[in-house]
């Protein structure tokens, strides 16, 4: 059994669902690729920006 | 108006042959939709990520849903029955856990789903590949 962090999880799945996206929702490799990577910083920014929001709202 | 090479485009990647193939073995085997399709990098990287996610979940000790007892449960089979033939595996040999006890559980359990999920863009996605919606 595994126990990642939260951090870590959020990046595992970020890693995972931008490559199906990218794949699934694009026509060309080069596109894919781009869209791919835009999904993965949005997952994991977004992450971090509402995890920075839940820490100043709990203090 | 169409041109020539737009009304040329989209027969030419219809093939002979049953064209729900490429969706049920998506379906069933993460990737085997666009493998069919002789898309060989795209369906290496789908069944990597797919089957990978749907690993990451059980060895996080995720819950595999057997039965609908309210409407998250329902849902959440829903999502699991989108893994194919990883989830009747996972049913046949009791993969998975009855309870979710730790908080690494509650993510496995979620990166099951999503991964069932995510293998249905996939197999609906070598789909379009196959009737000639999307180009080759």
């Amino acid at each position: 059994m595994i126990h990642p962090s939260h951090f870590a999880a959020v990046v595992l799945f970020a890693l995972f669902a931008s490559i199906v996206f990218g794949i699934t929702q694009r026509e060309t490799p080069q596109r894919m690729i781009r869209y791919g990577a835009y999904c993965f910083a949005l997952f994991v920014g977004s992450a971090i920006v509402l995890s920075w929001v839940m820490f100043l709202i709990a203090r | 108006m169409a041109t020539a090479s737009t009304r040329n485009s989209a027969p030419s990647n219809a093939q002979r042959g049953f064209v729900y193939l490429p969706l049920i073995a998506g379906w069933l085997v993460p990737g085997l939709g666009h493998f069919l399709l002789q898309k060989w990098i795209r369906g290496a990287l789908l069944t990597i990520s797919i089957v990978g996610m749907f690993a990451l979940g059980l060895a996080m000790k995720g819950k595999i849903y057997g039965g609908a007892q309210d409407i998250l449960d329902m849902l959440g089979m829903a999502g699991d029955l989108g893994n194919g033939l990883l989830f009747l595996a996972a049913r046949a040999f009791g993969w998975g856990a009855e309870h979710i006890q730790v908080t690494t559980a509650d993510y496995g359990t979620k990166f099951i789903v999503v991964a069932g999920l995510l293998n249905v863009i996939a197999a609906v996605d070598a789909h379009n590949l196959r009737t000639g919606r999307k180009p080759l």
